[in-house]
């Protein structure tokens, strides 16, 4: 290769890699802000911030939905497989919500510890399988 | 499965196909453009030249 | 360049010159043409048709076929012209320079067909067009990274330093893709990770995934194809009076 063709090449390579460090420096700083949703973990061990609005994140936990009165207020626990938290909601909910499904909800933490949620949003998961498949696998666990 | 059925999509008719129609309208957009933009250009250097020959 | 054997680089730069390669795209357009169709037709059939519903989103997960390869090919593209940046850059070469702008207009249509293609999707299924999570917000970027792209070129008179200019800018830009890839892992995002790509197995049933890889050759084929035609018109508007356009312009007439 001609020399000043591989001082070209060379810069460039020094120029790549001075951008990936200062990309990398800036997204450690901007870590937190970057980060959708609390998970439940971080709202029992007090990370996630008290008397403002915050996303929380978690799996709907079975049978934890009730539907204490006649309006249309709902509790659920959600969960993040080690910490629970319990949410309050009342509207409509979006199509996919159900029993262990991943649900993110935005609100703020009252005295008791609940989170009131003023929005609910749905996040579904990576499986795509037709619904025949997915009733086999539910009933496979039972069957061994 | 219906032909209705099949316009249907379960309810969700409304996002699936405005989804659909939008990408065939930026794809054909931008593959057809430049072959248009392409004749135009050609068409006026065309031109150009036979007014520079006489 | 002395590690690749001198007929192969003269083979290179034969094939570089525009006139040879005006006259290869002509060529290769047809047969391109009846691949893409060949693809398409049985991707869009199995997605829309023969795939059944999913167990969870019913049929509006048929947005997938779309927005996945779209979004792949937002990614493709920009490393692509990452690529032809550097080789426009250290080799001064005039077709990377043309392939790297003409895909610029491209990239950017499927990035926008991804964006509003997941919006569309978002809305049914998470209850909302849009939220400022990590995978969206970095996908948004890239949009306008290509609408930099083009309109930078644009801006500057001289062709010659307005390719070095968009070169450099397609190099900065691709710390962006890795970004993009990866929010879903490091990052909380309301976007759900990876399905495809798992190292262990892909979470789509066989049904369900035969159409979308099928549709997803058939975006690549058709990025060929318009990058080739992009390219013809890009290649006359950059030296109008050569030789070979004169020669064009006489075999038309």
């Amino acid at each position: 290769m001609k020399p000043h063709r591989k001082q070209r090449l060379m810069l460039i390579g020094l120029m790549l890699v001075g951008i990936g460090l200062a990309a990398t420096f800036a997204l450690k700083a901007f870590n937190e802000n970057l980060m959708y949703f609390f998970s439940t973990t971080d709202v029992a061990e007090g990370k996630a911030p008290r008397d403002a609005l915050f996303r929380l994140g978690g799996m709907v936990v079975k049978g934890s939905v009730e539907r204490p009165g006649a309006d249309l207020l709902v509790r659920f626990k959600l969960s993040d497989f080690s910490k629970e938290v319990t949410v309050e909601y009342s509207g409509i909910l979006p199509d996919l919500f159900r029993e262990g499904q991943g649900i993110v909800a935005k609100g703020r933490l009252d005295s008791r510890g609940v989170f009131v949620a003023e929005e609910v949003l749905a996040k579904h998961d990576e499986n795509y399988m037709p619904p025949e498949v997915a009733d086999s696998l539910k009933k496979a666990p039972e069957a061994e | 499965m219906t032909l209705e059925s099949f316009f249907a999509m379960g309810g969700y008719a409304f996002y699936v196909w405005t989804s659909y129609g939008i990408t065939f309208a930026v794809l054909l957009w931008n593959l057809f453009a430049p072959i248009v933009l392409r004749k135009q250009l050609l068409r006026q250097l065309a031109l150009k030249q036979k007014r520079g020959q006489r | 360049m002395s590690f690749i054997p001198a007929p192969l680089s003269r083979f290179f730069h034969r094939t570089a010159s525009p006139p040879h390669f005006y006259a290869l795209a002509d060529k290769l357009v047809p047969w391109l043409t009846v691949l893409f169709l060949l693809l398409l037709i049985p991707g869009l059939y199995g997605g829309l048709v023969a795939a059944p519903a999913d167990y969870q989103q019913g049929d509006s997960y048929r947005i997938i076929y779309i927005h996945v390869p779209a979004a792949w090919m937002s990614l493709f593209i920009y490393v692509l012209m990452a690529v032809m940046g550097g080789i426009a850059l250290v080799w001064r070469m005039k077709l990377a320079e043309v392939m790297l702008i003409s895909s610029a207009p491209i990239g950017a249509g499927f990035t926008f067909v991804a964006l509003v293609t997941g919006s569309l999707w978002g809305k049914p299924m998470w209850g909302t067009w849009w939220v400022w999570d990590a995978r969206l917000t970095s996908e948004l970027i890239l949009l306008f990274l290509y609408l930099g792209v083009t309109s930078l070129y644009g801006a500057i008179e001289d062709k010659r330093s307005a390719a070095r200019a968009v070169s450099i800018l397609a190099l900065v830009g691709v710390v962006n893709i890795p970004i993009i890839h990866y929010s879903v892992e490091w990052w909380n995002t309301l976007h759900q990770g990876p399905t495809v790509s798992k190292m262990d197995k892909p979470s789509i049933h066989i049904s369900m995934l035969i159409p979308l890889l099928l549709m997803a050759g058939a975006f690549k084929l058709y990025y060929a194809i318009a990058v080739l035609q992009s390219a013809k018109l890009e290649l006359i508007k950059r030296e109008p009076s050569a030789q070979w356009v004169k020669s064009l312009l006489e075999n038309k007439a």
